[in-house]
C-alpha cells in the first residue's frame, strides 16, 4: 500500500504521502470511515499485482517494479474514471468506486486532513505545507497578495475621478 | 444556565410545537417564547455545541457530522414522473439544532422587490406555475433588518445600486476583503460593471457575546466553533432558552401530525432516540422542517379525513420544487491569494439581477460572487483542479502545490422556474431506518434555467479572464440531480386552490397549522435564500402572535 500511495503523491524534494504516514491514515480509515471499502481493497489489491506481473513478467510484486513500472501498472489501472456530478464536488461519492479511484481518494485525504484531527493523516502537517496552507485556525488580515495594499471599497464614480 | 432551561412532559398541552429548530424555528421559537408562548422545538438532529465542531474533513463531508445520512435517510431521484425513481443521493440539509444555518456560506442577500412581482411584470410563461407572491417587498422590508440587526449581518448599505430600500444600515460593516474579492472588483469594473461588498451572516466585529470571525477557513459546509457565523444555534437558540419558556427536545424524528375529529391538529408524535413513540400536545403546530421534510410530514400525515396528505387540498404539498440554477467557473492566477483564510465571499455583484428576455432570449436573472469555499481534500480530490490536470503522481503534487493558494471560484446564482413536476414525494419502496417511506425527488430544469446558468457562467469566465487568469474553465452546466436550495413546496398564496399556506402561513385546511421555511417560497429569488426564510420566519412570528393574542387559534 505504502508503495502506490507513494506514486499517487510521491516523495521528492518536499515531503509525499509516505512521510505524511498516509498508509496509517488508510489503517484507520478502513476500521471506521471506510469499512465498506475493506472489500475494494481485499479484491483491488490481488488485481494490482496481477497487473504487475502481466505488464513485466518477472515483477512478482507492485513493490519491488521500479518507479516507472509502478506508474505505468497505475496508469493502466487509473482509466476508469470517477463519475462525480460537478454539484456534489464538496461531497463526492466515495462509496462504490473502482480500486484505483479509492486508493487515491484515500491517499490524498490522508495527505490532507486537519493534522489536528484523531485520523492519524498529515503527520506534522507535511501535506498542508507542500499545498501553501499555513497551519492553525486562526488567521488576520491581510491574507494574499491582492488585499495587501488594497485601499478599501469605493463607490465606482469615486474611483473614475 | 443548564438549570433553568425548561421541560415539559408530552402531555403538557404547550401552546407551540415547532418542529424543526434551523433558519426558520429557530427564529420562530425565540419570537414566540419572549411573546410569552410556551414552545418545545422537536428537531430530529442532536443537540451538538461549538465544541462538537470540527475541521475534520471526513467526520463533516464524508460522516455526515452536521447533516442528514444517507444510510439513515436514503433518497431516491428522478427526472420525471414517468420514471422508476432510483436510490441516489439528492440532497443535503442540516441535521442538528440550528439546521442548515449551521453550515451555509452565509451569503445573505435580500431578495429585490421584482422577486415578488415578477409574474405580473413578465406574464404567463407557459407550462410552469409561476405566481406572484401574496405581499410585496414593503412588506417584508422590516424583516429583513430585524434579520440584520438580531441575527448578525456584515454588510454596506447603499453599495450596490440595484439594492431594494431599507430602513436601516447594516449594523456590522463588511468582513475583509479578500484577494479573490480584489481581482473580481477590478476586472468587474473594467466591463463596466458594479461589484459590492458582499452582505454576509457573519459578524465582522463581536456582537451579543459572540466573537468575530477569526478567518479559520472552514466555513462552507462547517460549523462556526466562535460563532461568528450567524446560525440559529449561536444567534436564536440561546435567547429562546433564556426566556425559561422554551425548551430545544434534541434527538426528536417527528414523523406525524396528530388530527382531531374536528380536523384541528393536536400535537406532534415523534421517535425519541430510543425510538420510542410520544405525542407532544400543543394548541398549535408549526412546521419548520426544510422545503424536503416539510411536505414529507404533510405527506407522512395522511388519514382517512385527509387521504392526500394532511392540508393538502390543492394538491400542491410538495410540487412546485426550487433548488436555484447556477454553474462556477474557475481560475488559476500567479499571485499568492491564499483565498483558503476566511469566510468564502468578499464581493458580489447584482446586475444581471434583472435581464431583458427579449434581449437574451430566455426569462431569468442572477448574482456572481468571488469567492474560494473548498478544503483542503476536496480542493485536491477532484473540485478544484483544472480538467485536464493530471490525477495523481508528481505532476498531480505540483499542481495542487501551485494552484491551491491561487485559484479563484466566480459562482453564478439565478433563478428556478416552478414546475408542477418537480417535487418531494414519498417513495413507494425504498424506507428509512424508522421504517418510514423515504423522499423521492423529481427534477429536471426548466430550459431556461439552464440557458440563464450557461449564460451567467460565461460572464463569470469573462471577469476571469478581465482579471489577468493564467488558466481558467468551468464547471459543465447539467440538469440539477442534487439539492442544497429546497424551496417551493409548499407554497404561500391567496387561493386555497394553489398554494398550501396564507399569507399569515396557516394551512388553508387545517386552522391550528403553520408552515414556515424554504418550502413556503413562490419564486426562487436569485440564490441565497436563507436571509429570505429569516425574514419571513421574523414575519411569521408577528403574525401568529397577533392571531394567538385575538384568540384566533382556538376559532
Amino acid at each position: 500500500m505504502e508503495a502506490i500511495a507513494s506514486r499517487i503523491i510521491p516523495s521528492d524534494e518536499t515531503p509525499g504521502a509516505k512521510e505524511a504516514g498516509v498508509v496509517y491514515f488508510i489503517d484507520r480509515a478502513l476500521v471506521t470511515f471506510a469499512t465498506d471499502a475493506q472489500k475494494v481493497y481485499r479484491e483491488g489489491l490481488p488485481g494490482v499485482q496481477a497487473q504487475a506481473q502481466e505488464l513485466f513478467p518477472g515483477v512478482k510484486k507492485f513493490s519491488v517494479a521500479t518507479t516507472e513500472q509502478q506508474d505505468a501498472i497505475l496508469d493502466s489501472l487509473s482509466q476508469s474514471k470517477a463519475k462525480t456530478a460537478s454539484s456534489r464536488r464538496n461531497r463526492p461519492n466515495i462509496a462504490a468506486q473502482p480500486f484505483f479511484e479509492t486508493v487515491r481518494y484515500h491517499t490524498i485525504a490522508g495527505f490532507l486532513i486537519d493534522p489536528d484531527s484523531d485520523r492519524r493523516g498529515n503527520r506534522d502537517g507535511v501535506g498542508w505545507k507542500v499545498i501553501g496552507r499555513d497551519s492553525g485556525h486562526v488567521f488576520q488580515p491581510p491574507f494574499g497578495a491582492l488585499d495587501k495594499d488594497y485601499p478599501g471599497w469605493q463607490p465606482a464614480s469615486a474611483e473614475k475621478k | 444556565m443548564t438549570a433553568d432551561k425548561v421541560q415539559y412532559r408530552p402531555s403538557d398541552e404547550v401552546d407551540f410545537v415547532i418542529i424543526g429548530s434551523g433558519a426558520a424555528g429557530g427564529i420562530l421559537a425565540k419570537e414566540l417564547s419572549t411573546n410569552g408562548f410556551r414552545v418545545v422545538v422537536l428537531e430530529q438532529g442532536p443537540y451538538l455545541t461549538e465544541s462538537d465542531f470540527s475541521h475534520d474533513e471526513i467526520k463533516v463531508l464524508q460522516e455526515d457530522l452536521l447533516t442528514n445520512h444517507p444510510k439513515l435517510q436514503p433518497n431516491t431521484f428522478r427526472k420525471t414522473p414517468d420514471e422508476k425513481a432510483k436510490p441516489q443521493r439528492a440532497l443535503v440539509y442540516g441535521r442538528a439544532v440550528g439546521g442548515t444555518s449551521n453550515h451555509f456560506t452565509a451569503n445573505f442577500w435580500r431578495f429585490h422587490e421584482i422577486d415578488f412581482v415578477e409574474r405580473s411584470k413578465v406574464g404567463v410563461i407557459p407550462g410552469t406555475t409561476f405566481s406572484d407572491w401574496p405581499f410585496t417587498y414593503a412588506d417584508l422590508e422590516p424583516y429583513y433588518t430585524k434579520v440584520e440587526w438580531e441575527v448578525g449581518v456584515s454588510g454596506l448599505a447603499g453599495a450596490s445600486p440595484f439594492d431594494p430600500p431599507r430602513s436601516k444600515p447594516y449594523p456590522m460593516p463588511p468582513l475583509p476583503t479578500k484577494s479573490n474579492g480584489v481581482l473580481f472588483e477590478r476586472a468587474a469594473r473594467k466591463l463596466g460593471l458594479n461589484p459590492f461588498p458582499a452582505p454576509m451572516a457573519i459578524l465582522s466585529q463581536p456582537r451579543a457575546g459572540r466573537s468575530a470571525c477569526v478567518n479559520c477557513g472552514f466555513c462552507l459546509a462547517f460549523g462556526c466553533e466562535v460563532k461568528a457565523k450567524s446560525s440559529s444555534l449561536a444567534s436564536m437558540i440561546p435567547l429562546a432558552e433564556k426566556t425559561g419558556r422554551c425548551e430545544i427536545r434534541p434527538n426528536s424524528y417527528v414523523h406525524k401530525i396528530e388530527v382531531d375529529s374536528h380536523g384541528r391538529a393536536v400535537g406532534a408524535v415523534y421517535f425519541d432516540a430510543k425510538k420510542n413513540v410520544h405525542l407532544q400536545k400543543a394548541k398549535a403546530v408549526i412546521v419548520s422542517a426544510n422545503g424536503a421534510e416539510t411536505p414529507r410530514l404533510l405527506l407522512l400525515s395522511a388519514s382517512k379525513q385527509f387521504p392526500d396528505g394532511l392540508a393538502n387540498s390543492s394538491g400542491y404539498v410538495g410540487k412546485n420544487l426550487m433548488l436555484n440554477s447556477g454553474g462556477i467557473s474557475l481560475g488559476v492566477f500567479d499571485e499568492q491569494l491564499n483565498d483558503y483564510k476566511g469566510f468564502a465571499v468578499s464581493r458580489i455583484l447584482h446586475d444581471f439581477y434583472e435581464l431583458d428576455a427579449q434581449k437574451v432570449g430566455f426569462y431569468g436573472g442572477g448574482g456572481l460572487d468571488a469567492r474560494f469555499d473548498m478544503t483542503p481534500i476536496n480542493f485536491a480530490a477532484g473540485g478544484g483542479l483544472p480538467p485536464d490536470a493530471p490525477r495523481w503522481g508528481k505532476k498531480f503534487k505540483d499542481t495542487i502545490a501551485h494552484n491551491f493558494t491561487r485559484t479563484v471560484e466566480i459562482f453564478s446564482h439565478g433563478t428556478s422556474l416552478p414546475l408542477e413536476n418537480n417535487s418531494f414525494s414519498l417513495d413507494p419502496d425504498l424506507k428509512d431506518a424508522w421504517g418510514l417511506p423515504a423522499l423521492r425527488m423529481t427534477y429536471k430544469d426548466h430550459p431556461d434555467d439552464l440557458k440563464l446558468a450557461r449564460w451567467l457562467n460565461q460572464y463569470g469566465l469573462q471577469i476571469l479572464d478581465a482579471a489577468g487568469a493564467k488558466q481558467k474553465w468551468t464547471y459543465p452546466i447539467d440538469e440539477q440531480q442534487f439539492a442544497v436550495h429546497l424551496l417551493g413546496t409548499c407554497r404561500l398564496g391567496s387561493d386555497p386552490k394553489t398554494s398550501v399556506i396564507n399569507a399569515d402561513h396557516r394551512t388553508h385546511d387545517v386552522k391550528n397549522l403553520f408552515l414556515c421555511d424554504g418550502s413556503s417560497f413562490v419564486t426562487s429569488g436569485r440564490g441565497q435564500p436563507t436571509m429570505t426564510i429569516e425574514a419571513l420566519a421574523f414575519r411569521a412570528a408577528d403574525r401568529i402572535t397577533a392571531l394567538a393574542k385575538r384568540g384566533d387559534l382556538n376559532a
